[in-house]
């Protein structure tokens, strides 16, 4: 263990955790914090995973974050557009982790549109995206950089961009046990959904950090286990390898303030 | 045959409420030059079918917008387009929002001739709820329900490629082709611009044919326009413009607002406007973005 990390290098390591086991699925991590999550889950406890450059092709080795130099040559090995990734997602061999805006007691989440009406939103963002089929076919899990009851909502999203464990909303024909919603790490705790008829469940808490403070933040009902352990440290190895994935040091423009790991 | 047309021919075959698709993804490789000759002419009342980037925030900001289908718009770098979101905050467009793959399938069930294509794709969301379009359905083949995925027949799709020639066969030579393909085979007429115009004998090599994603009978008129692509990229002849987008989107917060943009740089051809972004040598100079 390492005593020399920040909140961004925990966070990292406690969501590589979610890609651990996954087996030979295509890890798509969206944005910086979920990207070396991914890449550091593929370097070193879960090899099989599978990872694109963001762009077209798949690779057998993940890129560093940023400009890699002239002479980097990255290590494809096969060609992977969008419209095959379609093929991908609706095979269900993936695993994604992305950052919604809104994410409620469910596990639905939010990208598109804040109040307002649907016709004449207050807030317009990106829309659906992938988010739709993503949640439908494989598994997903979430990174918030900010944990506050704006994001962990009462209620239900303001526009349900995925689905979740909503009997109300479940198709025909489905069962709550055919959506795998993994986990959740913020810049607090590790959450899941692993609480009594997936009730949203406090997990791990990252070091100083108290359960009041989650419970402050969070604008639903989470199920708060007997003995909530401390999200663990990154260790050495696993500090060099993010190291070596983020040689720009895009981390640490993750989270407000940039603060250490351990806040005790 | 001989397909070639000038931008402004292609929109002379256009019309008010014609449903409109526009190949690329976000900030790459977009028909912009096509765009921008939509932003001179009067055409209104367009529905577009775009993995959206500057190409729908201008045609939103100029007002030719009536519907959207999409399921993002996005400048990439920049997630969210600045006048895109003005148009859906002030409730000027009407929407069909669905997933990415939910466009992909709508694209090939008009190409495919078929009224829907069945998908678990967009159950349990507002997808379903906010599109009273979109039905949900049973199946003959299990007790679930399904989404049928309509059709997305186009009147016309844009497209921007690197090479074509005069008979309309279209090379794609960077890493993706996104759904171009699909664009192409579900409208009822298809036009392309291509940064550059070669003869049918450059496709006599393997290599080259091999990055041709459509049969010349899907394209119907064939724009050779150098940089039309730009500010969105055309990898790899050029990146896209990072500081025209942020340029642009300053605007959407200036009291200008798209009309300062369009008195800057849109002018009366597309040779003003290469002249007001700094010239084809410059477009071409753009680096490619790293992901």
């Amino acid at each position: 263990m390492s005593n020399d990390y920040s909140l961004a290098e925990l966070c990292i390591c406690a969501a590589a955790e979610a890609f651990r086991d996954d087996g030979e699925v295509l890890a798509t991590g969206i944005g910086v914090i979920p990207r070396l999550a991914a890449s550091l889950a593929m370097k070193t406890f879960s090899p099989d995973l599978m990872m694109t450059d963001s762009e077209a092709w798949m690779l057998s080795e993940p890129n560093p974050i940023g400009d890699r130099g002239e002479g980097f040559v990255q290590k494809n090995e096969s060609w992977m557009g969008f419209s095959r990734i379609f093929d991908n997602v609706w095979s269900g061999k993936r695993h994604a982790m992305l950052g919604p805006t809104q994410v409620d007691r469910f596990g639905q989440s939010n990208t598109s549109a804040l109040g307002g009406s649907y016709e004449q939103p207050k807030v317009m963002m990106l829309g659906a995206r992938g988010f739709p089929g993503n949640s439908i076919s494989h598994p997903n899990s979430f990174f918030v950089p900010g944990h506050s009851s704006r994001v962990f909502i009462d209620g239900e999203c303001d526009f349900v961009s995925s689905i979740g464990y909503n009997p109300a909303r479940l198709p025909k024909g489905h069962s709550l046990e055919d959506i795998d919603i993994r986990r959740i790490v913020t810049d607090l705790c590790v959450m899941d959904f692993g609480g009594p008829d997936h009730q949203p469940r406090l997990v791990s808490l990252h070091p100083g950090v108290g359960v009041e403070q989650v419970v402050e933040n969070t604008g639903f009902e989470l199920y708060i286990p007997a003995e909530v352990p401390t999200t663990a440290a990154p260790t050495a190895e696993q500090l060099g390898v993010i190291a070596e994935m983020d040689p720009h040091n895009q981390r640490a423009q993750q989270i407000k303030d940039n603060p250490p790991g351990d806040r005790s | 045959m001989d397909k070639q047309m000038t931008a402004a021919e292609v929109v002379g075959q256009l019309q008010d409420g014609m449903t409109i698709g526009i190949g690329g993804w976000g900030p790459r490789r977009k028909p912009m030059a096509l765009v921008r000759e939509i932003l001179r002419s009067e055409l209104k009342d367009l529905t577009l079918v775009s993995y959206g980037g500057a190409d729908v925030g201008m045609l939103c900001a100029a007002g030719k917008v009536k519907k959207l289908v999409f399921a993002f718009v996005s400048l990439d770098f920049m997630p969210l387009e600045p006048f895109f979101r003005q148009a859906r905050q002030s409730g000027a467009i009407e929407v069909m929002e669905i997933d990415e793959g939910m466009l992909l399938l709508g694209l090939r069930a008009a190409a495919w001739g078929v009224p829907y294509i069945p998908t678990q794709v967009g159950l349990g969301t507002d997808i379903v709820r906010k599109n009273p379009d979109i039905k949900v359905i049973d199946s003959p083949y299990d007790d679930k329900e399904w989404v049928a995925m309509p059709a997305l027949k186009l009147d016309a799709s844009l497209i921007h490629v690197d090479r074509a020639d005069a008979r309309g066969v279209c090379q794609i030579a960077g890493p993706d082709h996104y759904m171009d393909d699909w664009y192409a085979r579900a409208a009822a007429k298809t036009y392309v611009s291509c940064d550059e115009l070669v003869d049918s004998d450059y496709f006599s090599a393997p290599e080259q044919a091999r990055l041709v994603y459509w049969e010349r009978s899907a394209t119907t008129g064939v724009v050779p326009i150098a940089g039309g692509a730009h500010p969105s990229s055309c990898n790899p002849q050029y990146g896209f413009d990072v500081a025209h987008f942020k340029a642009y989107s300053a605007f959407a917060k200036d009291e200008a607002g798209f009309q300062g943009y369009v008195d800057k740089y849109l002018g009366a051809s597309e040779a003003d406007y290469q002249a007001a972004v700094g010239g084809l040598d410059a477009i071409r100079s753009l680096p490619l973005p790293t992901y």
